[in-house]
């Protein structure tokens, strides 16, 4: 049995407008699994329904349908056997770096010094044992990341949830914690699901992308790439990266366009 | 190189002299010095009944201080403050977090809360003296009822204005309810709760002086009523001056235990001088 399933999946929000009751399918029916050590990326266009399927898949929000297994357990509710990375880091501002990364070790029970050790070890991981005392405040966009990062894994979670975690640092920053989180992943096995507009960070990152258009799987994409993968820059001209990458390009083209036409 | 040195230094002069002048404990202190000085002059041109200026006070407050009644008055009157506005304090901060973390409690709650903190002093007083007495007691009632309702409302908004990622940062680490509000809602809230406590320094200042008023006659809210009955215009301001003293102190002091108890709040805010 796949660590993580995902079966027909449905979230329905009511919605209010104007005294009008309506109700919206943010996700109308999605499936798909991952087995150990795999990195499944979701795109899809904005309101696809990708960040919705995330939070589900965290317990963060409830499925009106369907249902989320991990590692044999239907999820309910949130839990250690999965850990959230989030869009903007969301660092507790009084706690230094290493205390953030603690804050779940804290939550879970572990005494002071084995979750001093243990938060040490994973700022080692992300390479900021220097940053260790400094304030949220004093760190760097990517430094902050590094230390959500560090806080999800620390908890030991069976699957890593990222939503968007690159998505709000500048270009270079970026590529240079794309390459970082493929090497701890490599150094780790970590099974990891992420989601991403960018997909570039899709294909690079990946070993199948899920395409989610209107709440739906759209189409899924195995990328044949080799592991340990080089950076994105050695992959661009790599015909197995071009191939995904237009494909992918060519699907959220014809919804865009769809929308456009809708619109018009 | 020489040359250079030798321009740099009065440069280096003249940016000191700017950066001391434009520090914002210099442009107070000026501030202060003209106010006292107007006054000082527009002052004497009135009738000493009507008014007073700061040499006269200052002379009936070392007379006052000298005999002795103004420090004892300080002391009566800062012991009911004290103890009022501790529960203003222990009361406030959890009523007002429970308001901002638990819908029912605010539906419940909230609009006495609301409705308490536009309650006229005044109109209170005649009562809590029926219920409480002349005494201590009545003084302490008045001092945490005025105090509480600024620092549970502080307290409330600034449970609200949590972002909501932050506790979900807590549910995501399977927080109980219980750990997200003393690990998460508590710290993150600390500038507002301190925010409210400032507030309430003053509220709790008037009621202070109220309460003397209209009770037992005692601290420095009795030497200004004795004094402006006598029409001693310069020894009514004395205990006054004392109590603005006091609040400007008090709040200089809640504001430096925010630094301490919350740095980072200051630093994001780039309030530092």
């Amino acid at each position: 049995m796949a660590l993580v399933e995902i079966q027909n999946v449905t979230k329905t929000f009511k919605t209010k407008v104007a005294g009008a009751q309506g109700e919206v399918h943010a996700l109308s029916g999605v499936s798909f699994s991952l087995e150990r050590g795999e990195i499944v990326a979701i795109t899809g266009a904005s309101g696809c329904g990708k960040t919705t399927m995330l939070r589900i898949i965290m317990g963060l929000e409830q499925a009106s349908g369907g249902s989320v297994m991990v590692n044999g357990k239907k999820v309910n509710a949130c839990g250690y056997d999965r850990g959230m990375v989030f869009q903007h880091s969301e660092l507790l501002p009084w706690r230094s770096a290493i205390e953030n990364v603690a804050f779940g070790l804290e939550l879970k029970g572990m005494d002071k010094p084995t979750r001093v050790a243990e938060a040490a070890r994973y700022l080692e991981l992300v390479g900021l044992s220097h940053a260790a005392e400094r304030l949220p405040h004093q760190l760097s966009g990517g430094m902050k990341q590094r230390v959500g990062i560090a806080r999800a894994l620390a908890i030991g979670p069976d699957v890593l949830l990222m939503d968007e975690p690159f998505g709000a640092l500048d270009a270079q920053t970026r590529e240079g914690l794309q390459n970082e989180l493929l090497a701890i992943q490599a150094k780790t096995q970590q099974t990891i699901i992420l989601v991403t507009h960018d997909l570039d960070e899709a294909v690079l990152l990946a070993d199948r992308v899920v395409v989610m258009s209107r709440g739906r799987v759209a189409e899924m994409l195995d990328v044949h790439l080799p592991r340990p993968r080089p950076s994105l820059a050695a992959l661009r001209g790599n015909p197995e990266f071009g191939n995904k990458r237009l494909r992918l390009w060519e699907l959220l083209k014809t919804e865009m366009d769809a929308d456009a036409r809708k619109a018009a | 190189m020489m040359t250079t040195d030798h321009t740099t230094v009065p440069v280096s002069i003249r940016m000191d002299l700017v950066t001391i002048l434009m520090s914002r404990r210099f442009i107070t202190l000026t501030s202060v010095a003209i106010a006292l000085l107007l006054w000082e002059f527009f002052g004497r041109q009135v009738n000493p009944l009507f008014g007073s200026y700061p040499s006269a006070i200052a002379v009936a407050m070392v007379e006052l201080t000298l005999s002795g009644r103004l420090p004892s008055a300080f002391f009566q009157s800062l012991q009911p403050f004290v103890v009022g506005f501790s529960i203003a304090a222990i009361l406030g901060i959890p009523i007002g977090m429970l308001l901002g973390r638990f819908r029912f409690m605010e539906a419940a709650f909230g609009i006495y809360v609301t409705a308490g903190n536009a309650m006229p002093l005044i109109a209170i007083t005649p009562l809590f003296m029926l219920w409480f007495g002349l005494g201590f007691t009545v003084k302490v009632a008045i001092i945490a009822t005025l105090s509480f309702f600024p620092i549970c409302m502080s307290t409330w908004s600034g449970v609200k204005s949590i972002p909501k990622s932050l506790i979900e940062v807590g549910e995501s680490f399977v927080g109980s309810r219980r750990a997200i509000l003393q690990k998460i809602v508590l710290p993150a809230s600390v500038p507002y709760i301190m925010a409210g406590i400032r507030l309430a320094v003053g509220k709790g200042i008037i009621a202070m002086i109220v309460a003397e008023f209209f009770t037992a006659l005692s601290g420095l809210g009795g030497i200004i009523l004795t004094a402006a009955n006598n029409f001693e215009t310069a020894e009514m301001f004395a205990p006054i001056i004392v109590l603005l003293t006091f609040a400007i102190m008090l709040n200089a002091f809640v504001q430096w235990l925010e630094h301490v108890i919350a740095p980072w709040h200051v630093q994001v805010t780039g309030q530092e001088d």
